[in-house]
């Protein structure tokens, strides 16, 4: 399905471009956006390495552990497959938590780290694990307590109340967050019935 | 609102404060954990650069071409139709594939109809309550080397427009039309 998505947005959009005469500004797009990736990934040692440092103090001193099991009924619930006391229930919790307040600088390490220690559990070293797809689905639907951005972008523009949205945001967010989970499962248990494949 | 502001600036070095005080306690070499934790991350930054070259690109042909405006404007008077808000319908689509497109739209949303109306609002919650869920998903699965992303792709679109469905319903509740 990536396959798909991404050919069919490269190649429609040239097929487009060709129609209307956008064929510059995809040229431009192209290198532009290229430029912007690597920069982008570049720009992301900083906070990866700073991260990754801490959480490693956090972890040797079995500060992830103790979080881990903080959430223990819940995340065993979720990920079923990972092991009790795995390294990577310490840092999906910490990854959520952060997520939460909105600290997504700290987030993005954490939850890379995690997907790290949940490839080590996983056969089939390419492809996704069911865990993975779990922790994903909750974490691109994450329950967000501050959308800070959005606040400061509702300031600028003189709201008389910038902060009124951080209700509808957690309630939309949770219940996606609930409704994630569901789907998430709901093609777990699709794939299972398929033939016992993961 | 202060307060809100407060916790956002000292919620960070609050948090390093604890580890590096929990580390010192527990008796870690905590200089030298830190290095040995931090190392990894430049790997794995690497690591990403040709999955996110691969979808960036795409995403931007898709984008500079007009292809996706074309689209959205196509999609306007179906949710019209369907009672949903026309203007806001696009930044829902927009949301999933590409987090600098989708801010530029909600601020521009929040501009052109007030941050108190209930576009405003609607968007507001939108931008608020999803991630970019591409962009997760190739940040993720491309930082430890994971090709085949399964069900993933599909379980986060579907949850995108759960969350979408949702925000609009709450936000008519709450704040009504």
């Amino acid at each position: 399905m990536v396959n798909l998505i991404w050919v069919a947005m490269a190649v429609v959009g040239i097929a487009f471009a060709m129609m209307s005469g956008t064929m510059n500004k995809v040229n431009e797009a192209i290198f532009q956006s290229a430029k912007e990736a690597v920069t982008i990934s570049i720009g992301m040692i900083s906070i990866l390495v700073f991260w990754l440092g801490l959480m490693k103090i956090a972890e040797e001193a079995g500060l992830l552990k103790r979080l881990a099991a903080l959430f223990k009924p819940l995340v065993r619930r979720l990920f079923p497959e990972v092991p009790p006391n795995h390294p990577a229930l310490g840092y999906i919790v910490s990854n959520m938590v952060a997520n939460m307040f909105g600290l997504g600088s700290a987030a993005t390490p954490m939850g890379i780290k995690a997907m790290e220690e949940l490839k080590k559990l996983n056969s089939h070293q390419e492809e996704a694990s069911r865990s993975m797809i779990t922790f994903l689905a909750i974490n691109t639907s994450s329950i967000t307590l501050i959308p800070a951005t959005v606040i400061s972008i509702r300031m600028t523009y003189g709201s008389a109340a910038p902060g009124e949205i951080i209700g509808t945001t957690l309630v939309a967010s949770t219940i996606s967050t609930i409704g994630a989970v569901c789907i998430d499962r709901y093609y777990y248990w699709k794939r299972t019935r398929k033939g016992g494949k993961r | 609102m202060a307060f809100i502001q407060l916790l956002s600036t000292w919620l960070i070095p609050i948090t390093i404060a604890f580890i590096l005080l929990y580390g010192t306690v527990k008796k870690v070499p905590t200089y030298e954990a830190f290095v040995e934790g931090g190392k990894e991350g430049i790997q794995i930054a690497f690591s990403v650069i040709p999955y996110l070259v691969g979808m960036l690109v795409s995403i931007s042909i898709f984008r500079a071409s007009g292809a996706l405006d074309y689209i959205m404007n196509g999609i306007k008077p179906i949710a019209d139709a369907i009672g949903l808000p026309a203007e806001v319908v696009p930044l829902a689509v927009v949301r999933t594939i590409s987090g600098t497109a989708a801010l530029g739209m909600t601020t521009d949303l929040i501009a052109t109809y007030g941050p108190d109306s209930f576009i405003g609002r609607l968007a507001s919650t939108i931008q608020g309550s999803t991630e970019t869920t591409l962009y997760v998903l190739t940040v993720y699965f491309g930082a430890v080397g994971i090709k085949k992303m399964g069900d993933a792709l599909k379980v986060g679109i579907l949850a995108d427009i759960l969350s979408f469905i949702v925000s609009f319903f709450i936000v008519l509740l709450i704040f009504g039309r």
